[in-house]
């Protein structure tokens, strides 16, 4: 560790981006001060471009040798370079969407931007972070701006319920992770992950050094799972989903999610690999009780936005289907998912949002009824995002499904994969009924969609990019498993 | 062009539905003739398949291989044997009838309607020419989404129910054929048809494929005791809907067992058929007494297919106990039969669906006690229906004849008294076939409004005719249908016949 005691400000090169994004904010923020109410718009495109040049940064630095800075805390690889440009393309696409949302129900404010540009920075210091003190920094950056957003509508008192019960339910995971992390400190004397990882691998343990291990291992996975929302620690996640504005829901059920597969790959990969045998089993648990509880409860939701939390959750099963072979093309399988799932679900929100007017949510399954009369290319475009949900090809839904379930019978565990696509039919109704109310149903009031044209277009591409990507997913599969 | 011609018959299809329902439904005369121009060009282009075919040779033909997703060695390869190239041609000769049969029949949404069937065909190609299980599997899935919306949109007032039913069904049967797949993938290294008719399983592993295939394919068929999505989905299906499901997506099931169950686990088939062909002898016997019952005239079909199509299980099943060493005619009449039974009952089944349609048009009822005395007030549509319903109850010198007899006398070599019991069928089934027609069609008028039914105009008549020349001509001289396939399927019976042990 050369890098430990000097430091090289040519090092700072591999940081560029949170550096750019940092001052990026700060400018932002002071100068939404100063803007009067008709150029409040600004702040919206200041916003765009800042993700704009962060993104570019970062892309620029994919295939930039590996690099360990700050003292070993900071990492820069392809995985933290690639999660980075999808964290940033997928904040601009939800901006998007969050614009029109905003504008609709008199939400506009330089604030929300600004909260979501700190949440993204958050994100970005969790995805680079090398150590537990960094992870932890980034995860609390990103919670903090996140509680933050959900009141943000303080007038909506399922807003500001959501928000408490995110910081509260949020602050017991961070709690724990915390305690979790503590122990793993304690016994390796270490915070960087790659001397944990040492430590871990070290075969001569005494088994006093194990226990703590493992406990400190337990921890850590409640926390992640926590983060994740997987059962049984997912009580937040239906609440938070249903009473937050759907702008910010659409926000936290997707690039967050990014995030916290990078810090689940920081700690549980590189730094505990080594007890791959002993988080594997917690996670195969986890995973089966997510996938289960999440299709069979969505099946009496009602409400949209409640649906797609537990379509969340047993997504999130899936994705951590992944983590339990144990294999890199295994870990590669759920990255690709990771993706597959944001580029579905913001897709999905990116619908909800389209049909909001003032006064109207759209968050009711009913309020699809009749949309393929009056809206047949929203309609269309709907369709494809719940069938790709459901895991029906051609869409780019099963060919995530497909990766993941390729994996785990390949680890052996044919029963797993057996009892996940059930609860994958099962959870292909709920979907289904969504596409009843668009097709089969007539409407009782005919709306127009009033959506702004950019938004119109972003969400069009998106959703058919759910097809195209569904046709040719080799690129995409390949670059997954090439992060590991 | 001959090298790319499966291509352009799936995809022609699918990109012209997308023309389609750019045209809107705004523009439903231009849909129309774009439509039907469509599938006659493709059904045109199908028959090169017939008219280029080698019919000396097992090996797929008309292939194309190139890589698709390398991550798996997926590769987009497409071919076609003597096994799914009729199928190929049931299905374009079916997708232009049915395109027809909608032309004033549809008025809401008609270019969404037009475009569903055509997407449909490209798909259901795709299924029968796929030689990669993901290709397949993902043709396979999809072509249910299309079938979905036609129930859904433009079926009868129980849409809902049929439509998610039978879409759950299906998806529920197939995801296990998925995971087997994968299984062999992990296993022999490639998802090639081809190569997993080669690779050697255990005996318990084919026990597992076989099941998990047989839940596929026998909710597809369907068999009993999975039938049962079938009767709501045809009754509440549009016309269209019901004459391609019954002609050709239950034709799907019957592939799979020709193209996965019987190559794939030769050992599993042999040990279980003695189940599949019980199970196919209850459909044939009971469904078809259930048949007997029905008082709505789409019911009583959905429930002939059903009885229908238990030929092909028993004819395909029945040919491990036909074969004796040294003689394998009794097992080829089997397979044989069960082939001519799949295209004679997309002739068949497709014809009676199109008759309740016309009299639907006319009095918007499927009752059978609605009607009664049709023939005074349409005669010619009259000739037509006693034909076909003579064609259902297997009348010789029809194409229902044929198959029925081939896999009887398979059966016979195989048991006498599963022959016994499969032929049983020609009296049960012409007891609710002509008991049908006797109360619909013949004796007097009862009900005042049948009186002022017009006979069937020239388009009508047109789609009628087509289909009474191919029941007829199937009927006569099968010879042509059965020199394309006899040697992909003899193939196949010595597949079926060697141990993967």
């Amino acid at each position: 560790m050369n890098n430990m005691s000097t430091f090289d400000i040519s090092t700072l090169s591999v940081a560029v981006p949170e550096i750019f994004l940092l001052s990026a904010i700060v400018v932002v923020l002071l100068l939404d001060l100063f803007l009067t109410k008709p150029f409040k718009q600004a702040t919206y495109y200041l916003t765009q471009l800042s993700l704009l040049i962060t993104g570019v940064m970062a892309f620029n630095l994919i295939g930039e040798p590996e690099a360990i800075i700050f003292g070993g805390s900071f990492i820069l690889d392809d995985m933290a370079s690639v999660f980075k440009v999808f964290m940033l393309g997928g904040t601009m696409v939800a901006m998007v969407y969050t614009r029109h949302y905003l504008e609709q129900h008199s939400l506009f404010k330089g604030e929300y931007f600004i909260l979501v540009l700190l949440s993204v920075l958050g994100m970005m210091v969790m995805v680079s972070g090398y150590s537990l003190l960094t992870l932890y920094l980034g995860l609390e950056i990103l919670a903090l701006s996140l509680y933050t957003l959900i009141a943000i509508a303080r007038e909506r008192a399922g807003a500001v319920e959501a928000a408490l019960k995110y910081f509260v339910l949020g602050a017991i995971a961070s709690g724990l992770l915390l305690y979790g992390m503590s122990m793993i400190y304690g016994i390796s004397g270490s915070l960087n992950i790659n001397e944990i990882a040492n430590f871990a691998a070290n075969a001569s343990l005494a088994s006093r050094e194990m226990l703590i291990l493992n406990f400190g291992l337990v921890f850590l996975v409640i926390g992640i799972a926590f983060k994740l929302g997987a059962v049984p620690f997912h009580m937040w996640v239906p609440d938070v989903y249903q009473g937050s504005p759907t702008s910010v829901t659409m926000f936290l059920s997707t690039v967050p999610k990014i995030a916290a597969v990078a810090m689940l790959v920081r700690i549980l990969v590189d730094g505990l690999g080594a007890m791959h045998a002993y988080w594997s089993d917690l996670f195969m648990v986890l995973a089966i009780l997510s996938i289960a509880v999440g299709s069979v409860v969505a099946l009496m939701q009602t409400n949209i936005k409640r649906m797609l939390a537990y379509s969340t959750i047993s997504h999130i099963g899936f994705i951590m289907l992944g983590f339990v072979t144990g294999v890199i093309s295994g870990y590669g399988a759920a990255v690709f998912y990771v993706l597959v799932y944001i580029l579905m679900s913001l897709a999905a929100f990116g619908i909800i949002i389209l049909l909001n007017k003032k006064g109207f949510e759209a968050d009711l399954i009913s309020d699809y009824k009749g949309l393929s009369k009056h809206s047949p290319w929203f309609a269309l475009m709907m369709l494809i995002i719940m069938l790709s949900m459901a895991g029906v090809p051609p869409f780019v839904g099963f060919y995530a499904k497909l990766f993941i379930l390729q994996q785990v019978i390949s680890a052996g565990f044919v029963t797993i994969a057996v009892i996940a696509v059930v609860f994958a039919v099962i959870s292909a109704y709920y979907y289904l009924q969504v596409i009843k109310s668009m097709y089969f149903e007539e409407a009782d009031t005919k709306s127009e969609v009033t959506a702004p044209m950019d938004m119109q277009l972003v969400l069009s591409i998106n959703a058919v990019l759910i097809l195209v990507v569904g046709l040719f997913p080799d690129f995409w599969m390949k670059l997954s498993i090439s992060l590991f | 062009m001959e090298n790319s011609l499966l291509s352009l018959l799936i995809w022609l299809p699918i990109i012209a539905g997308f023309f389609v329902i750019l045209l809107g439904n705004e523009r439903a005369n231009t849909a129309r003739w774009v439509s039907v121009a469509a599938s006659i060009l493709v059904f045109v282009m199908s028959l090169t398949l017939y008219t280029e075919f080698d019919s000396t040779t097992h090996l797929m033909q008309f292939e194309e291989k190139s890589s698709w997703i390398s991550q798996f060695n997926i590769y987009y390869h497409l071919g076609v044997d003597g096994i799914s190239m009729p199928l190929i041609i049931l299905t374009t000769f079916s997708t232009i009838l049915v395109i027809i049969a909608g032309w004033e029949v549809i008025q809401t949404r008609p270019a969404h309607y037009m475009a569903a069937f055509l997407m449909m065909e490209g798909l259901i190609i795709g299924v029968f020419s796929a030689l990669d299980a993901i290709l397949f599997y993902a043709f396979w899935e999809a072509s249910l989404i299309p079938m979905l919306l036609i129930i859904g949109v433009w079926g009868g007032d129980n849409r809902v129910y049929a439509s998610i039913k039978f879409f759950l069904y299906t998806f529920l049967g197939s995801v296990f054929m998925l995971v087997s797949l994968i299984y062999m993938y992990n296993k022999g290294g490639s998802f090639s048809i081809l190569d997993m008719h080669n690779l050697s399983l255990t005996t318990t592993e084919q026990a597992w494929i076989f099941w998990a295939f047989f839940m596929a394919f026998a909710v597809k068929v369907p068999m009993f005791p999975v039938h049962t999505w079938l009767p709501d989905a045809h009754v509440q299906a549009p016309t269209g809907g019901s004459v391609i499901l019954a002609a050709i997506m239950l034709k799907m099931g019957g592939y799979g067992f020709f193209r996965f169950s019987l190559p794939i686990t030769p050992d599993a088939s042999l040990e279980f058929s003695e189940v599949v062909i019980i199970l196919s002898l209850i459909a044939i016997v009971y469904i078809g007494f259930v048949a007997l019952v029905q008082r709505d005239m789409k019911k009583l079909i959905a429930y002939s297919s059903i009885s229908h199509m238990g030929f092909v299980t028993l004819g395909v099943f029945a040919l491990f106990l036909a074969y004796t060493p040294g003689s394998a005619e009794g097992a080829l009449l089997g397979l044989e039969g069960a082939m001519i039974q799949m295209i004679s009952h997309g002739f068949i089944s497709a014809a009676m669906l199109l008759v309740v349609g016309v009299l639907y048009d006319r009095l918007h009822s499927r009752e059978i006690s609605t009607y009664g005395g049709v023939i005074n007030s349409m005669p010619k549509f009259t000739g037509f229906a006693v034909l076909f319903a003579m064609a259902n109850a297997g009348l010789p010198g029809t194409s229902g004849f044929v198959g029925e007899f081939m896999v009887i006398l398979g059966a016979v070599q195989a048991n006498i008294w599963y022959a016994v019991l499969a032929a049983s069928t020609l009296i049960v089934g012409a007891a609710y076939t002509l008991w049908m027609v006797k109360r619909v069609f013949w004796g007097a008028i009862t009900n005042p409004e049948v009186a002022t039914l017009s006979d069937i105009n020239t388009r009508e008549f047109g789609i009628l005719a087509v289909l009474a020349i191919a029941v007829i001509a199937m009927g006569v001289y099968p010879q042509p249908v059965i020199d394309v396939m006899h040697v992909s399927i003899e193939h196949l019976l010595n597949q079926a016949l060697t141990s993967k042990l």
